[in-house]
This record gives C-alpha cells, structure tokens and sequence, in this order.
C-alpha cells in the first residue's frame, strides 16, 4: 500500500525523536522502541509537520536538498511506510 | 552497609544501556500464580525512597538510558509515582507505566499524561471477567482493567496489552487479539509464561501443550500479517517447546539494566537466582560504575564465558546462548548451555518433563504479599 501525496502523515501520539548525546544520533522514541535516526530519516521527519501532505514534504526535501522528486520519492515512501506498519506514524 | 567493590573490565564488548527496568515495588494487589517476582519479596520499609529514585533515574539517562519502564508489582501501588514520572520528563526518559491498572484512577491517569507520562502498558489475565480475575485472584479486575484501557486511548496514550499466555487461556488468543484491536491498542504482547520462580510450582497446571505453542505461533503469524499498520504484536513463545533458546536480554549486560525496589541492580529480572553473582546497589554506587565494572554485569557479558557447545556455536551471536537463570535452574551451572536448546545434553529431559506437565494437571497458588 503506497501512500497518496494527498495524504498527511503525522507521528501518532507518544512518538517522538529525540537527540541522543550519548551516542551522538537522532533516536525516534515509541512504545517499547527506539529506533536509530540516520541523516535522512531526521530530514524527513524534520519535514513531516503533521499538517503537510506526502506531496508537499516531497516538495520541500527535494527544494532542501535541491535532489529530483522522482529520485527522492520511493526512499520517503518506504521510511513513512516502515512507520506505519509500526505504528508510529498515521495517515490522514 | 558494605559495599562489594566493582571489578574493572578488560575489555568493553558492549554499549550504553538503552533500557531500565525500575521494579518500583514488590507490592501488587493480583495474585497471580505464574508472579515472575522473586520468591523472597522487598517489603515497604525496605524499598527505595523518591529521592534515590529520582536520582538513579538522572544517572540513566546521563549513561545513555532511552526507555524507561515502570514496574513491579504494581507501580500505582507508589503514591509518589507522579513525582517519579515528572523526573522521567525532566530527564527527557521515556516513560512506559507497566500496569494492572488497579490503582489508577481516571483522574490520576490524566495526571500522570499530564506530568509526561509517555506509554501505557495494561497486562491482561483473560480475555473475561471469570478467566481474568480467576488467574489474578482479584475480583473486579478485570471491569477495572477495561476501564483503565478506555481512560488511556481516551487521552491519547498509547496503549500496549500485555497477555500472559499459558494453558488454561492460550486457545483464546483469537479473542485477545480481536479485544487488542477493538481497545485501539497499538501494540499486543503475547508472552508466554516462564517458568521461573513462583511460576515453576505451577507448571503442571500452566504448561501449554507442544500443539497449543504451535497453533500459537501460527495465530500470530497470521494476526501479524492481517493487522499490518493496525496492530503491532510481540511474541514472547514457550520456550521449552522449542528447538533453540531465546536471545534472553538480547545478550547479558548488553541493552539494560534493571534495578528491584531495594536498590540492587540486575542484570536482568531473575538474575537473583544466580547464587554466586554479587548486586551492587544505587544506595551505594554510581550507576555508571554498576554498568561497567560490576562482576554480575560482567559475568556472562560477550562470548568469553562460554563453553561448548556454545562457544563455537554459529548461533551465538543471535541467540546468545539463551537463558543464564534458566541454565542455573535447570543444570545447576549459570554458564551451561540453555537446556532449551537441542544441543544440550539435558535438552531430551526437559521436553519430556514440559510435555508431562502439559497434560497433568495441578492447584494453582495465589501469590500473597507475607504480612
């Protein structure tokens, strides 16, 4: 199931990130979970507001980061995907 | 109080740990057959104040500590778990109340959310109020239980339901999983009793059949896949029905730490049962040093402790040569080889001895507080 770039994802409630000083890392807090940020999980997520949609976030990390939508747009669906089936992200 | 004195480490096999388990108290209002405390509890007196608790809590989250769980007994049972949740916020811990729900209130669970409180996690005996309260001895717990899961989605907490699985509920998974759903719970446990202490008496009575761990298995796997995006579950299976142990603790003093309400800190939640490993405790020694340099963190940490067949074994790096208490339990040596494990020679024995306590039957002891 892809996500429609209509759609808006959001971190659903008691999901957060978090800088990790000790290890020097973004994390993403959850229920029972901490997952590793790398640089591109902490730029999408910078970028998923909760009240923009997949179209639009796509918008701004390929302005940012003056990368090809196209290019961009199968890696950010398969990171908010991955939250999804966790249950650490909603689409609405 | 003398404290025994931390033991440097050669060499450092292992990170920061991402977890702790404060066991609050041992106090808890269910009785349930299967307790996984020890036999011997921590009375009141003898529990930490706030104050050590709050402290040991900065300690964590300065040595890398991510997630931090609440537990016990039952941690509602601690008037000061307020103060105790507002400390996890302040030192940016996440905080996960592990709960029976008996104790909460819908006021006072809005005022935990409001203090910081991050995640809920609701244990459940049965999927009815007659197995519920059955297994944890506790009349009403059950309607109370549904009311606590009702408070928590109600305020938008997120919401794990942990069930303890064994014979006499195990065939009720379906409905567990159908209640998990229905509740807007995010995550499901499915954990299958262990047969440590308080829970090896029961074995006889709570020990699934080989085919009801199987059919068990299946129903998650097939649950995990309907409920993609729905339902997280996690599946604690029973162990002595299988091939290979369990990664206990994803290996020894590798991810976290647990402290019990008197302060000591473990390894792991039965560590204790280990006769010859010395706890030192947060009254007395810095945290930092406890993860580093204990000689219990240090026993059975990395691959060096082990003998065959586990040494050359090419599973160790997954399964880490599974359980130590259950390798004391069972061989009477913390650092043979889990008997769970097909290359044990007292593997044979103990499926025999899992699969006739499957089909006996026996009492089952309520778990009292001793006065």
């Amino acid at each position: 199931m892809s996500i429609p770039e209509t759609a808006t994802p959001r971190l659903l409630s008691g999901v957060r990130t978090k800088h990790d000083k000790v290890r020097g890392n973004w994390v993403l807090l959850a229920p029972e979970r901490a997952v590793k940020l790398d640089q591109i999980g902490v730029a999408i997520l910078e970028e998923t507001t909760g009240s923009r949609t997949f179209g639009d976030i796509l918008d701004a990390l390929s302005t940012k980061y003056n990368a090809p939508r196209e290019q961009i747009s199968g890696d950010v669906q398969k990171f908010l995907t991955s939250l999804i089936d966790r249950r650490m992200m909603e689409v609405n | 109080m003398d404290a025994p004195q931390p033991q440097p480490t050669a060499e450092i096999t292992y990170g920061p740990p991402i977890a702790m388990l404060a066991e609050l108290t041992h106090r808890c209002p269910l009785s349930c057959p299967y307790c996984s405390n020890p036999l011997e509890l921590t009375q009141r007196e003898a529990e930490l104040p706030t104050e050590i608790w709050i402290d040991t809590f900065r300690q964590a989250a300065e040595l890398g500590v991510l997630q931090l769980h609440l537990s016990g007994g039952e941690p509602a049972s601690r008037r000061d778990l307020e103060d105790l949740i507002t400390a996890c916020r302040d030192h940016d811990l996440y905080s996960n109340l592990i709960t029976s729900g008996i104790g909460l209130t819908e006021k006072r669970l809005a005022g935990l959310k409001e203090r910081g409180l991050d995640h809920v996690q609701l244990s459940l005996q049965g999927v009815d109020a007659a197995m519920a309260d059955m297994i944890g001895g506790y009349k009403g717990g059950y309607n109370r239980k549904m009311d606590v899961a009702k408070w928590t989605t109600a305020l938008d907490l997120p919401l794990t339901l942990n069930a303890v699985v064994h014979e006499k509920n195990i065939d009720r998974l379906p409905e567990t999983i159908d209640m998990a759903v229905s509740m807007g719970a995010r995550r499901l446990e499915v954990a299958t009793v262990q047969f440590h202490g308080w829970a090896d008496k029961h074995r006889a009575a709570l020990m699934p059949t080989r085919e009801q761990a199987k059919r068990c298995g299946q129903r998650v796997a097939e649950a995990r896949a309907r409920l993609k995006g729905v339902l997280v579950i996690d599946y604690v299976p029973a162990d002595h029905h299988a091939d290979y142990p369990k990664p206990c603790m994803g290996g020894w003093g590798s991810t976290g730490l647990n402290i019990v309400p008197d302060g000591r800190v473990m390894p792991c939640h039965a560590a204790h049962t280990i006769p010859h490993l010395v706890f030192e405790n947060v009254r007395d020694t810095p945290l930092a040093d406890i993860w580093n340099h204990s000689s219990a963190f240090n026993a059975y940490r990395g691959f060096d402790w082990m003998p065959e067949p586990c040494k050359s074994c090419d599973r160790k790096t997954r399964d880490f040569g599974g359980c130590r208490c259950q390798a004391m339990a069972i061989a009477g040596d913390a650092a043979a080889t889990d008997p769970v494990c097909i290359k044990s020679p007292l593997h044979a024995q103990l499926q025999a001895q899992a699969e006739a306590d499957a089909h006996a039957d026996g009492p089952l002891t309520y778990r009292k507080m001793p006065a």
